[in-house]
C-alpha cells in the first residue's frame, strides 16, 4: 500500500509530465486550477496517468472535487 | 524585359512574411539555402514499422517540432499542428508583428487566418486507435478530438495570433496549401480581413498512409537510393515521395503595408481554382491548362510576362509530363521551370504552401532553384529546366499545385 508521501511523489512526476508542474511546487495546500495552472483537460490526463500508476480510478463526478493535490492524495491513498 | 501591367482598379494585395519548417530545414532561410543548394531532404525509413513496406523512403522534417515547441504545448497537438504553429511563428514575426494581432496593434476582428491540410491530425488518430484497441476506451487521451480535426492547425495558429476574422481550413489534398494562398487573396479583397496568416501543413508519415499511397503505385519505390528518388520529368522517375513539413505566408493590402514601412516580398498578382470533373486521381490537362489561363488573365500578365513557373511536379510518370506540356503551349518553352519536389519530396497539403514561399523568395532574390535528379529528360519535355540554381530576374511567376481530385490552383506572383 502506497504511502502519502509515495503517492504525493508520484502525483508530482505526473504533474511534471502532463503540465511542467516543479516537484518543489507539488505539496497539498495547492490548488490544482489556481496555484498550479492545472487546466481540466490536463486534470483528465492526470486521472488517466494516476489510475495506470495507483490502479485507483478516478469517476468523472469525483474529479472535479479534487482541487488540491492533498485532496487527490487523500482519494488514492484510501482506494488503494 | 516586358514592362508589367499594372492592374491598378484595386489595391494590390502584398506577401509580407515567410515561415516554413521542411525537410531542408526548419526555417525559411534553411530551407531555401538547401533549395539553391540542391539538397535533397528524402531519408531511408529505418523504424521498425517500415521494415515490411515497399515504399522504405520518406522526407521527415530537418528540425523536429519537439525540440522547437515547448514540450507540454507540443504534447497537446498533432504533428501536423505543431509544424503550422511553426511556420506561422515565423511567418508572423516577418511580417513584423510581435505578439498577438491585439498586442501588435491590428484589430484581431480583421485579421483572418487560413492553413490548410490533406488529412490533419491522421497520426495522433491512428496511436490513439492504436491505444483503444490495446488499453480501452479509459485509455483514450482527452485529447484525441483537438489533435485529429482537421481545423486543428488552422484554429491553433489563430489562437496563437489572436485572428477573429475567421479560421479557415482549405482541404484539397495536394492542393491545399496553394487553395490557402487563393482563398486569403479572396478574403482581402472582399474586405474581410486586413492581415491574412495563410499555409499549408502536413505530418502523415505513417505505415497505414504509406501502404495507402503504394497500394494505389503513385510512390516511389527506389529504397536503396532516397536522395535520387524524387526525380520530376526525368526517365527513371516512379512515383512520389512522402514529406512532413509546413509553410506559411502573410498576405496584406499594399497600401496598409507601405503605411506601416514594412518589407514586401512579392505581389500576389492573381489566384485560379479549377476543377476537372473527369477522374478521382488522375489529372485532366485541360483542367490545369483553364487554371493557368484564367490566372493569367486575372493577373493583367502577359504569358511573356511569366519567366519562371515552380510546377506541380511530383516525380509521377502520367502527371510531370502534362503539366510540363501546359506549360510549354501557354507561357512558351522558355519559361524557366523547376520541380522543388526533387529536394523536398512531396508535402501534400504543405506543398503548395512551400511552393509559393518558394515562387516568391525566386522573385524577392531573382534567383530560380534547381530542380534534381533530372539526369534524362523525358523526351517530350520542352521547358527550360535548369539543373542548378539560375540567376536571372524574375519579373513575374506562377506557382502550380493540382490534387488528386481534380483540383487545379494556378498562383500568380509578381515583383512589387
Amino acid at each position: 500500500m502506497a504511502s502519502a508521501d509515495e503517492i504525493r511523489e508520484g502525483l508530482a512526476s505526473i504533474l511534471e509530465e502532463v503540465a511542467d508542474v516543479k516537484a518543489a511546487d507539488v505539496s497539498d495546500d495547492k490548488s490544482f486550477t489556481d496555484d498550479l495552472d492545472v487546466d481540466s483537460l490536463s486534470m483528465v490526463e492526470v486521472a488517466m496517468a494516476a489510475e495506470e500508476k495507483f490502479g485507483v480510478k478516478i469517476p468523472d463526478d469525483e474529479l472535479p472535487k479534487l482541487k488540491t493535490v492533498g485532496d487527490a492524495v487523500a482519494y488514492i491513498q484510501s482506494n488503494a | 524585359m516586358t514592362e508589367l501591367a499594372r492592374s491598378s482598379s484595386h489595391d494590390d494585395i502584398v506577401v509580407v512574411g515567410l515561415g516554413a519548417t521542411t525537410p531542408l530545414g526548419g526555417d525559411v532561410a534553411t530551407t531555401w539555402e538547401g533549395l539553391l543548394a540542391g539538397r535533397s531532404g528524402v531519408v531511408a525509413l529505418t523504424d521498425e514499422w517500415a521494415a515490411p513496406l515497399s515504399v522504405r523512403i520518406a522526407a521527415r522534417m530537418a528540425v523536429d517540432p519537439t525540440e522547437v515547441l515547448p514540450r507540454v504545448q507540443a504534447r497537446r497537438l498533432d504533428r501536423s499542428e505543431q509544424a503550422a504553429i511553426i511556420a506561422a511563428r515565423e511567418a508572423w514575426r516577418d511580417a513584423g508583428f510581435e505578439g498577438t494581432a491585439r498586442e501588435a496593434g491590428l484589430e484581431p476582428t480583421r485579421v483572418a487566418v487560413v492553413i490548410g491540410t490533406g488529412i490533419g491530425g491522421v497520426t495522433s488518430l491512428l496511436t490513439q486507435y492504436d491505444i483503444l484497441k490495446e488499453k480501452g476506451p479509459d485509455r483514450v487521451s482527452p485529447l484525441l478530438i483537438t489533435m485529429n480535426m482537421p481545423n486543428g492547425p488552422a484554429a491553433h495558429v489563430g489562437l496563437e495570433v489572436g485572428a477573429q476574422a475567421g479560421v479557415h481550413t482549405t482541404v484539397s489534398a495536394c492542393a491545399s496549401g496553394s487553395e490557402a494562398v487563393a482563398l486569403g487573396l479572396d478574403l482581402l479583397q472582399l474586405d474581410r480581413a486586413d492581415v491574412v496568416l495563410v499555409g499549408g501543413t502536413e505530418a502523415c508519415i505513417h505505415p497505414l498512409n504509406i501502404a495507402g499511397f503504394a497500394q494505389m503505385r503513385a510512390m516511389s519505390t527506389r529504397n536503396d537510393e532516397p536522395q535520387r528518388a524524387s526525380r520530376p520529368w526525368d526517365k527513371g522517375r516512379d512515383g512520389f515521395v512522402l514529406g512532413e513539413g509546413a509553410g506559411c505566408l502573410v498576405l496584406e493590402r499594399a497600401s496598409s503595408a507601405a503605411a506601416r514601412g514594412q518589407r514586401v516580398y512579392a505581389t500576389l498578382a492573381a489566384a485560379a481554382i479549377t476543377s476537372d470533373a473527369y477522374d478521382i486521381v488522375q489529372p485532366d490537362k485541360a483542367g490545369q491548362v483553364r487554371a493557368l489561363e484564367l490566372a493569367l488573365r486575372r493577373s493583367g500578365l502577359t504569358a511573356a510576362d511569366i519567366v519562371h513557373v515552380n510546377a506541380h511536379a511530383t516525380s509521377t510518370p502520367v502527371g510531370d509530363m502534362g503539366e510540363a506540356g501546359a506549360i510549354a503551349d501557354l507561357l512558351g518553352p522558355d519559361t524557366v521551370v523547376t520541380g522543388t519536389k526533387s529536394m523536398t519530396g512531396h508535402l501534400l497539403g504543405a506543398a503548395g504552401a512551400i511552393e509559393s514561399v518558394a515562387t516568391v523568395l525566386a522573385i524577392h532574390n531573382d534567383v530560380v532553384p534547381p530542380t534534381i535528379n533530372l539526369e534524362d529528360p523525358d523526351d517530350d519535355l520542352k521547358v527550360d529546366v535548369p539543373r542548378t540554381a539560375r540567376e536571372m530576374t524574375v519579373t513575374a511567376a506562377v506557382n502550380n499545385s493540382f490534387g488528386f481530385g481534380g483540383h487545379n490552383v494556378s498562383l500568380v506572383f509578381r515583383k512589387a
